[in-house]
């Protein structure tokens, strides 16, 4: 965490010296200081993961929007063809985030990707009940987001 | 010239985006389909088109007040269609060809009677 800190300080540096005190330049600013940051890996011996862990957020945001732009194509798709090509099926999918933050936030991302819909949690965080335009084979469904969104809300809040 | 092109074409994709959500609410089969074209499109349309007034207006107010719209849709919009899906599935809205897992009744809390 100090390595963020870190960072966020080298951030307020660059955006207070080339005096541009604005969403851009702090942004600037914080990409270089990571970038120097990393440079210098060696000399902090121990950093934890704080490299790795900004790589995966970074990760799953890209690819989230991609699949927002996939999901909104295909969705826009079935409304404007004349013929509905949804096989629809409630299924329920074992979850494994753990604790209530992974757990908002795969479902939140659920709902936002291609042919799925969260409808709920069980109270234990164990399972997930989803609504999907594909239901053809829940198995294969099930291992689809385990190996997807799961792993990668996984990875990023590790 | 190519801000302006960007602007004119995130601001179309988002009205094309906020459209087909809608027209979505009118043509597919159920209300749980129907959900999907509203969280997926929706959240995106009103993306799009804050990403054109962020990079148009440039300013700080503008951009920090864009981000935010834009997260509090990404917490909301789907949460909101978790509410209504399981509420209307609850109360026995018809579902158009859908197969239903057997543990999915007892997981949201209907009763087999």
């Amino acid at each position: 965490m100090s390595v963020f800190l870190l960072n966020l300080l080298l951030a307020v540096a660059w955006a207070a010296l080339t005096g541009q005190f604005t969403l851009g330049g702090l942004a600037i600013g914080f990409g270089v200081g990571f970038l120097a940051l990393w440079v210098i890996q060696p000399l902090f011996g121990e950093t934890g993961n704080y490299f790795t862990r900004v790589w995966r957020w970074v990760k799953l945001l890209v690819l989230f929007h991609y699949e927002l732009v996939v999901s909104s194509v295909s969705v826009a798709w079935d409304v404007l063809t004349p013929r509905h090509r949804a096989r629809p099926g409630l299924v329920c999918i074992p979850l494994k985030a753990q604790g209530e933050a992974e757990v908002l936030l795969v479902t939140n991302l659920i709902s936002l990707t291609p042919g799925t819909l969260s409808l709920d949690v069980a109270p234990d965080c164990k399972t997930l009940v989803i609504h999907a335009m594909f239901a053809d084979d829940p198995d294969e469904l099930a291992r689809s987001i385990e190996n997807g969104m799961e792993r990668w809300v996984r990875e990023a809040m590790e | 010239m190519i801000l302006d092109l960007f602007l004119a074409i995130s601001v179309l994709l988002g009205g094309f985006f906020a459209f087909v959500a809608g027209l979505g609410i009118l043509r597919l089969p159920d209300v749980l389909i129907r959900m999907h074209a509203t969280t997926k499109a929706g959240t995106l349309a009103s993306g799009l088109i804050m990403l054109a007034v962020g990079a148009g207006y440039g300013d700080a107010p503008t951009v920090a007040r864009a981000v935010a719209i834009v997260v509090f849709l990404l917490i909301t919009a789907p949460v909101g269609a978790h509410m209504i899906g399981r509420a209307a599935f609850r109360s026995g809205v018809p579902l158009w060809r859908t197969t239903i897992d057997p543990n999915a009744k007892t997981k949201l809390g209907v009763d087999d009677d």
